[in-house]
């Protein structure tokens, strides 16, 4: 029993613990967080992450929803959840916001076990919009914040900022049907952020909005983050999830198929291709790479895409290049989110 | 709780300020005190005489035809060829010929008329004639009239109660009209008040703000919020209907009382003068007797009243609108749970609405009698009871049995909250499927 129960220990640590690491913590921390048998409770109160997710599973009358799903989010994060129709995603987000329970499996909201309370430090925004047809704006947004377990006038106060940052002050009194679809998005933004959770849930955020008001949404988002919120965001728009995601996980078929931060996931599958434009005339330099194609320019010159040997970078490619042809740029191909999202989920496919 | 109490309080607060709302609330009262006054218009208007010409060839009802409010008769001696003719164009209305040998032949009796003859007076004429020649043919038989007269008593039978604390003087009749009253309402309350609930659920649920509500609030707190916050709604309603429609009866009949006496007066006096003076006696009589009997007849119905069980009438009548409601309201809640929109709660609605309007019409025969097996069982049955019980009531009940009644409904609405939570908290994030009652039982037994 006692030893089932350190190797789970260490299993959690290993996946935090790197963490820890950098946010540049002393080394002797790192060994008291790997001796020490009490070091889970005392961590607990001030996780490093706002949403740990243990071995998750959702069975639902005819499939399962999730399959052994863990996740980790660090606190302060833009945390993308993505995943195609049907993943599994909403289900976990359901879960995270207590709307159901996992069948098995534990949820640790910044350390804690997921309780009741937490429904206040969490804003939700589910991707089918919903309000109140006949209510007016403002009383509907102090109904919600209010259910959110903020008082009346703590409420009204956080309503009076946000209608005058989002100059929708003369709204107050409009039933919410009088608005435009993008105005309801807005309100419903608001509602989500009012009483300044500690997670804000985001299902397809951008979705319903012209540019000006996803541009306006967006730097919300990130004024949200910079205030220490965490955002977990669930999209399909992978611009977004590139311009905005510092963490990503990837879910399809009811499994975790990806999870990390975006740089280091976009370095895992990188092709080690570099892309050269140049003026002369090259071969293949088996030692270091092979040209996967080349085409001529209209202006003369040519590109070049190459593939580095094993254990090749780019400056032992350019030091061979250099010697032999005139180069005008040259660029590492970096995977983008979109074929990354493609090729993880084939790939689990 | 916190959160209930808010949920309690948006759904009274919406409500309540909804123009329909407020539009009923008044318009309520109103539409009791104008069939109220639509009656006494009713009895105003029922003063205008007709006037009947009677030709009486075999000369045996001359003053047998009594004048009433409605019907002044005059007999006239003259061929029936003239009176036919003369009718169009003269004062009266009808003219009824009785044949010389009416004793032999009584169905050759013929009523003329202008307009068509009124049932009323076809009934009165052959009601009066048949008397007489009852009369007529008995005295040939060698009965006396000192005989007949001391033979028509009548018969008036007045209700007394047996009960510990002595005999009581009771009225069958305030308690049925009390019983039927107070059932009638908690029939009402439930559809108007259930099918609002059902009707909101469903709406949260199709404008997709229930995701966001229940991110908040626990599905139970939402449905349990929305039931009582509309069953305070029905109170408020229904309370205001009493205080409304109590200030426009006393002060409306106050004002058309003294109106209508003049009036009656006015016109009374105007045709009279216009009757031949033996009509105009008896026209009077008529009249005493009748203010006489109607002033004696108000302290009798309140006297039945108070012979009634009024406290536990008001005390039972709120548990039982209180409690039918909310047995019926999870329920109908569960429904629209269930549902995407309005249109599909027909195939669900049937077997909820079925018991009460089952319970609506065995109220019909516990009327009749309150006392019987059918009424007792149905009493105690939560599903009806709500309705049979309010019925039985007012003709007193034993206290084991509001007691067993009481306990059962209190159950019966607990375990249809519970079951109607089960289906309430998978329905509402059930979308675009159309549900089957095989998969509305599985949702009960889901894990949450």
């Amino acid at each position: 029993m006692f030893y089932v129960k350190t190797k789970i220990k260490n299993n959690n640590r290993s996946k935090f613990c790197p963490l820890v690491h950098e946010k540049s913590l002393s080394n002797k921390f790192l060994n008291f967080c790997f001796f020490s048998g009490n070091f889970e409770e005392k961590t607990n109160a001030m996780s490093d992450n706002i949403l740990e997710i243990h071995n998750v599973v959702k069975n639902y009358a005819n499939h399962r929803a999730l399959d052994d799903v863990s996740l980790t989010v660090p606190k302060g994060v833009i945390y993308g959840l993505l995943g195609p129709n049907g993943a599994g995603k909403t289900s976990l987000i359901r879960i995270v916001n207590q709307i159901t329970a996992p069948d098995a499996g534990r949820v640790l909201f910044n350390g804690v076990p997921l309780n009741e309370k937490n429904i206040y430090e969490i804003g939700y925004l589910p991707e089918d919009r919903g309000l109140y047809k006949k209510m007016k704006v403002g009383e509907q947004l102090l109904y919600l914040a209010r259910l959110k377990g903020l008082s009346k006038d703590a409420a009204m106060d956080k309503l009076k900022e946000w209608f005058i940052k989002f100059d929708i002050k003369t709204w107050w009194d409009k039933p919410i049907e009088d608005l435009s679809k993008g105005m309801q998005q807005k309100i419903q933004f608001v509602a989500t952020v009012l009483h300044q959770p500690k997670l804000i849930i985001l299902d397809e955020p951008f979705s319903g909005f012209d540019p000006i008001n996803a541009t306006l949404i967006k730097d919300e988002i990130l004024e949200l983050k910079e205030k220490g919120s965490t955002i977990i965001f669930s999209t399909h728009r992978m611009e977004s999830v590139e311009e905005l995601c510092d963490y990503i996980a990837l879910i399809n078929k009811s499994k975790k198929v990806l999870e990390g931060k975006k740089l280091d996931i976009k370095d895992q599958f990188k092709s080690n291709t570099y892309t050269l434009n140049y003026e002369g005339e090259m071969a293949d330099a088996a030692l270091n790479f092979n040209i996967l194609s080349n085409q001529k320019n209209m202006d003369g010159s040519q590109t070049a895409v190459l593939k580095a040997a094993d254990g090749k970078f780019g400056n032992d490619l350019l030091k061979e290049i250099l010697e032999k042809v005139t180069v005008k740029s040259f660029k590492e191909d970096v995977a983008s989110m979109n074929e990354i999202f493609i090729k993880a989920v084939n790939e689990s496919n | 709780m916190n959160n209930i109490l808010l949920i309690i309080q948006r759904e009274y607060v919406t409500r309540v300020k909804k123009k329909s709302f407020i539009v009923m609330t008044i318009l309520g009262p109103l539409l009791m005190g104008l069939m109220y006054a639509g009656v006494i218009w009713a009895a105003i208007s029922s003063v205008n005489q007709k006037k009947v010409e009677v030709l009486d060839e075999s000369n045996l009802f001359k003053g047998k035809f009594k004048s009433s409010e409605e019907f002044v008769f005059v007999f006239k001696d003259d061929n029936i060829a003239n009176l036919k003719k003369s009718l169009k164009g003269s004062e009266f209305d009808a003219l009824v010929h009785i044949p010389a040998n009416v004793l032999e032949n009584p169905k050759d009796i013929k009523i003329y008329s202008e307009k068509g003859v009124t049932l009323e007076l076809q009934s009165r004429v052959e009601n009066a004639i048949e008397k007489e020649i009852e009369t007529i043919k008995l005295t040939e038989a060698g009965i006396t009239k000192s005989v007949l007269e001391s033979a028509k008593m009548d018969v008036s039978s007045e209700t007394i109660s047996l009960k510990e604390g002595g005999e009581k003087k009771s009225s069958a009749a305030a308690a049925s009209i009390i019983g039927g009253i107070c059932a009638f309402l908690i029939y009402l309350s439930v559809f108007i008040y259930g099918a609002q609930v059902m009707r909101s659920i469903t709406e949260e649920k199709t404008s997709r703000i229930v995701e966001i509500l229940i991110s908040s609030v626990k599905p139970f707190q939402l449905m349990i919020g929305k039931i009582v916050g509309v069953a305070l709604v029905g109170l408020t309603q229904f309370g205001l209907w009493i205080i409304l429609s109590t200030g426009v009866l006393t002060f409306g009949s106050k004002l058309v009382g003294d109106k209508l006496m003049q009036s009656k007066n006015a016109m009374t006096e105007a045709q009279m003068a216009s009757l031949p003076p033996e009509a105009q006696e008896m026209a009077k009589e008529k009249m005493q007797q009748g203010g006489g009997i109607s002033a004696e007849m108000m302290p009798n119905l309140f006297g039945a009243l108070d012979t009634l069980p009024l406290t536990t009438i008001i005390v039972s009548f709120l548990f039982y609108f209180v409690g039918g409601y909310l047995l019926y309201s999870a329920l109908f809640g569960a429904v629209g749970s269930a549902v995407d929109s309005d249109t599909d709660t027909q195939q669900f609605m049937l077997p909820i609405t079925i018991p009460i309007i089952a319970a609506f019409m065995i109220a019909q025969f516990v009327i009749r009698d309150p006392n019987s097996n059918l009424a007792i069982w149905t009493s105690m049955i939560p599903f009806t009871s709500p309705i049979i019980m309010m019925v039985r009531i007012p003709f007193g009940v034993p206290v084991w049995q509001i007691v067993v009644s009481v306990l059962l409904l209190i159950g019966g609405f607990i375990f249809t909250t519970w079951l109607a939570s089960r289906i309430y908290r998978v329905g509402i994030l059930m979308y675009g499927k159309k549900v089957t009652w095989k998969e509305l039982g599985k949702w009960i037994f889901y894990k949450s």
